[in-house]
């Protein structure tokens, strides 16, 4: 089981998925309309560090964040 | 040196404190970027979220990278409501000349302008409303808009 948790603006609980590689991710987002128009303009950390590439091998635990657009300061 | 604040900073404060830790360690040049919440469209103030764990690797990287030119630097974060006049950022850059310093502070700056992990929304009537228009999507974004 993996968590799969939106930050800031994205107003979404937490999903828990079974999957075991960040390339199933996608599909599954993209099938829910809520979340869908984020994902272009989000990056994707693992385990809180920012992944460049989707193919990456997942083990139960494993933590998936959505970062949408920041303006800090 | 990365510090969290509920609501607003208190500026003299932090940059006093700040002088003190520094002002024996030679550093020729001390710059400090103060960022302050302005009266425009209606709003009553800002409010800001932030994500932690990536917030301090972000800024440890900075750290690392300002050790390797012989500076340092300290930054100061609101989390929370910070109303109109209020600050709710500080960047400072400690360094032997002034030179390492003021390019260190503008690259900073627009990076964590960029990239650091913090939401911010506008507080106007009564809501919060994500300041969408105003924000920069992550370097490397929309990996799962793909496939």
């Amino acid at each position: 089981m993996v968590k799969v948790e939106f930050l800031g603006p994205i107003q979404k609980p937490t999903l828990e998925l079974e999957i075991t590689n960040l390339n199933e991710l996608p599909a599954i987002l993209q099938a829910d309309a809520e979340v869908n128009i984020w994902l272009e303009s989000c990056a994707v950390a693992l385990n809180d560090t920012l992944v460049s590439s989707l193919e990456a091998p997942l083990k139960d635990g494993d933590k998936i964040s959505l970062l949408p657009p920041v303006c800090g300061g | 040196m990365l510090n969290i604040y509920t609501g607003a900073l208190k500026v003299p404060h932090i940059l006093k404190e700040w002088y003190k830790e520094e002002n024996s360690s030679n550093y020729g040049a001390y710059i400090s970027f103060v960022g302050t919440v302005r009266s425009e469209d209606g709003i009553d103030g800002l409010s800001f979220d932030l994500y932690e764990p990536i917030l301090y690797s972000w800024f440890h990287d900075w750290e690392e990278k300002a050790i390797k030119l012989g500076a340092k630097i300290k930054m100061a974060h609101s989390l929370g409501d910070v109303m109109l006049h209020e600050s709710s950022y500080i960047a400072a850059v400690f360094s032997p000349k002034r030179r390492v310093a003021l390019e260190l502070i503008d690259e900073f700056v627009e990076d964590f302008k960029a990239n650091a992990p913090i939401w911010k929304y506008d507080l106007k009537d009564n809501k919060r409303i994500y300041a969408k228009d105003r924000s920069t999507a992550i370097s490397g974004s929309g990996l799962l808009a793909k496939g």
